[in-house]
C-alpha cells in the first residue's frame, strides 16, 4: 500500500529530520508512529503527501512513486491520501459543510467549487459522514463555533470524503482532553476498519497508541528504532525511544484504563456512533 | 520579612529592568545626540512671532467669512461636484481593488514564487512612492482636466494601499488551514478560494470601506490640481472669495466622511 525507501529530509537549517527511513504498510493496517518531539514524526507523514519535500529516498503509494511527481500528478495523488491535523486546521470562517466538501476539491472544477455547487452524491456523502460522526445537526454552523472534539470530527469527515486509501494523521489528540482523545481515536480506528483504510497516526500518548493500533513504529532522531506489536513496548524499548524514565505506570494501565473509560463513555459513545 | 528570621536575607533586594540598549556609552550618546539635534532643529526653524501675532486678526476675519455657511447660492455646482466625487471615489475603489487582488496575491511571500513576489512588490512600491496628488498632476497632463484624471490617480493609489495590506494579511494567515485545503488535491484557484479568501475577507471588506473613505477625501484634494469632483468646486469657491460656499462644501465633506466611517464600522462587525 505505502512503501518508504530510504526517505530522508534535511531542512535548510541543516537539521537532519529524517535519516533514511524504510517502512512498508500493507492495505488496511493502522500504525502508530511514536517518538519524542523532534524525532521526525511530523516530517515523515508530511513527506508522504509532500507538504514537506523529501530530500532523498522514494515514496510509493501502491505502484505510484510520489517524490518525482509533477504538480498535476501530485494533485491527483493527494486525492488518495486524507490528512487529519493536530489543531484540526478547519477553515474557521467556512461552515462545517463547506469544510467537509472542501475534501472534494480535487474532484470538482473551479466554478463548481466557487459557486458551492457540488455534485449531489458528494453532498449526500457529506451528510452521511457528518451523521456518522454525530455532527449532522451542525452542518450549517461556522467552524469557529465548534468545540475541539467537534472540530476534529469535522476534520475526519473532510479527510474521508476524499475517499482515500490512506490516512495521514498528525497528532489528532494533542489539543483534546483525555476523554475526547479516546473517542476521537476510537472513531478513527472504527472508520479505518469500516473502509479498509491504512493509516499512519502520529501520537505522543503511548497508552493511546497501544490501545488503538495494530502496529507501533518508534522513531528517534530520524531513524526507526522499534517496529512491532503494541505489547512489545517494554520499558526497555520505551527507554530506547524516549530515553531514561520510569515506564511501568505507562504500560501497565492499558486494560484497566480502557475498561473504566468504556463504562464512563457509554452513553456519549452511543450518541456518537 | 525582616532580616533576623528570614533565611533569604542574603539575596539581593535590588532589581532593575535591564536597559533596552546594554552599552551605557551608546545609550547616553543616543540620548544626548537626540536632545542636541532637537535643539538645533528648533533653532533653524526661524519662527517670526511678530508675524504670527499680526496674522491672528486676519485669520479671524477669514474664519468669520465662513459663517453662516451658504448651502443655497451655488447649490447646483456643489451638488454636481459632490456627485462627481462620489462617482470617482466609488469607481476608483472598485477598479483599484480588482487590480489589487492579483498583485496582492503575488506580493505575499508565503504563496508566490520569488520572481512574482519581487515583481508585485515592485509595482506596489512604485505606486506607493508618489502621493495621490502627484499622480493626479501626471494624470491631468496625460488625460486633460476632469474626473477621469482623478479616477486614474485614485485607482493607482488604491493599488499601492490595498495590494500591500492584502499581501501582508495573507502573510500572517493561519498556515495549517491552508495546508489542509492543499492536501485535498485542490487546484491553486480552489485553494485561494477555500483557504485564503475566508481568512482575509473580513479585513479586506473593512479596508475597502476605509479606502473608499480615503478616495473620497483625496478627490477633494486632487480636484485642486484639475482632477475634477468636489475639489474643483472647492477651488473655484476659494478663488471667487465665496467663503460661505467653501464652508458649506467642507461641512458636506465632513458629513459624508462620517457616514462612511459609521458604515464601515457597522459592516466590519457584520462580516466578522
Amino acid at each position: 500500500m505505502l512503501r518508504l525507501e530510504g526517505l530522508g529530509k534535511r531542512y535548510k537549517t541543516g537539521d537532519d529530520a529524517l535519516k533514511g527511513v524504510d517502512l512498508e504498510i500493507p492495505d488496511g493496517q493502522v500504525i502508530a508512529l511514536i517518538g519524542p518531539s523532534g524525532a521526525g514524526k511530523s516530517t515523515l507523514i508530511r513527506c508522504v503527501n509532500r507538504l514537506v519535500e523529501p530530500t532523498r529516498g522514494k515514496v510509493y503509494l501502491g505502484d505510484l512513486e510520489l517524490t518525482s511527481l509533477s504538480s498535476g500528478g501530485l494533485r491527483k495523488a493527494r486525492r488518495r491520501m486524507g490528512m487529519i491535523f493536530q489543531e484540526y486546521a478547519l477553515v474557521e470562517r467556512l461552515t462545517v459543510m463547506e469544510n467537509v466538501l472542501s475534501g472534494r476539491l480535487g474532484y470538482v472544477g473551479f466554478w463548481q467549487a466557487f459557486l458551492r455547487k457540488f455534485p449531489k452524491k458528494d453532498v449526500r456523502e457529506a451528510y452521511r459522514l457528518l451523521d456518522r460522526v454525530g455532527m449532522m445537526h451542525m452542518a450549517d454552523k461556522r467552524a469557529d463555533e465548534l468545540s475541539g472534539g467537534q472540530r476534529q470530527r469535522v476534520g475526519i469527515c473532510r479527510a474521508l470524503i476524499q475517499d482515500p486509501e490512506l490516512l495521514l494523521v498528525d497528532e489528532p489528540t494533542a489539543s483534546l482532553d483525555p476523554k475526547t482523545s479516546r473517542q476521537i481515536m476510537r472513531l478513527i480506528n472504527e472508520l479505518c476498519a469500516e473502509r479498509g483504510l491504512a493509516a499512519i497516526i502520529n501520537i505522543h500518548d503511548v497508552l493511546l497508541a497501544q490501545m488503538f493500533s495494530q502496529r507501533i513504529v518508534g522513531l528517534k532522531e530520524g531513524l526507526i528504532v522499534y517496529d512491532g506489536p503494541p505489547d512489545g513496548l517494554t520499558p526497555d524499548v520505551l527507554t530506547e525511544i524516549y530515553g531514561e524514565e520510569d515506564w511501568e505506570a505507562t504500560i501497565d494501565e492499558v486494560d484497566e484504563d480502557e475498561d473504566k473509560d468504556k463504562d464512563k463513555d457509554k452513553d456519549k459513545d452511543e450518541a456518537v456512533s | 520579612m525582616s532580616d533576623t528570621n528570614s533565611p533569604t536575607s542574603s539575596y539581593s533586594d535590588n532589581w532593575k529592568r535591564p536597559p533596552f540598549i546594554k552599552r551605557a556609552w551608546l545609550r547616553w550618546l543616543l540620548m544626548v545626540g537626540f536632545a542636541v539635534y532637537l535643539a538645533v532643529a528648533l533653532g533653524t526653524m526661524d519662527i517670526d512671532w511678530q508675524r504670527a501675532w499680526e496674522g491672528l486678526p486676519r485669520g479671524q476675519r477669514f474664519i468669520e467669512a465662513f459663517f453662516p455657511p451658504n448651502f443655497a447660492d451655488n447649490r447646483g455646482v456643489v451638488w454636481d461636484g459632490i456627485m462627481e466625487s462620489i462617482w470617482m471615489a466609488i469607481s476608483a475603489t472598485i477598479f483599484g481593488i480588482i487590480l489589487s487582488i492579483p498583485i496582492g496575491l503575488g506580493a505575499a511571500r508565503n504563496i508566490a514564487p520569488s520572481w512574482v513576489y519581487f515583481l508585485c512588490r515592485g509595482i506596489i512600491a512604485s505606486s506607493r512612492s508618489f502621493p495621490e496628488i502627484i499622480m493626479a498632476i501626471f494624470a491631468v497632463k496625460l488625460f486633460g482636466f476632469g474626473p477621469f484624471a482623478g479616477f486614474v490617480a485614485l485607482s493607482i493609489g488604491t493599488i499601492g494601499f490595498f495590494a500591500k495590506l492584502l499581501a501582508e494579511d495573507i502573510e500572517v494567515m493561519n498556515a495549517s488551514q491552508a495546508e489542509a485545503v492543499k492536501v485535498t488535491g485542490s487546484s491553486w484557484f480552489q485553494w485561494i478560494n477555500y483557504a485564503i479568501q475566508p481568512q482575509v475577507m473580513p479585513r479586506m471588506i473593512g479596508l475597502s470601506m476605509y479606502r473608499l473613505d480615503i478616495n473620497f477625501r483625496e478627490s477633494a484634494v486632487i480636484g485642486i490640481v484639475g482632477g475634477g469632483g468636489i475639489g474643483a468646486t472647492l477651488n473655484t469657491s476659494f478663488s471667487r472669495y465665496e467663503f460661505d460656499t467653501t464652508a458649506a462644501i467642507l461641512i458636506i465633506i465632513i458629513a459624508i466622511v462620517m457616514v462612511l466611517e459609521y458604515t464601515s464600522g457597522y459592516l466590519r462587525k457584520w462580516v466578522q
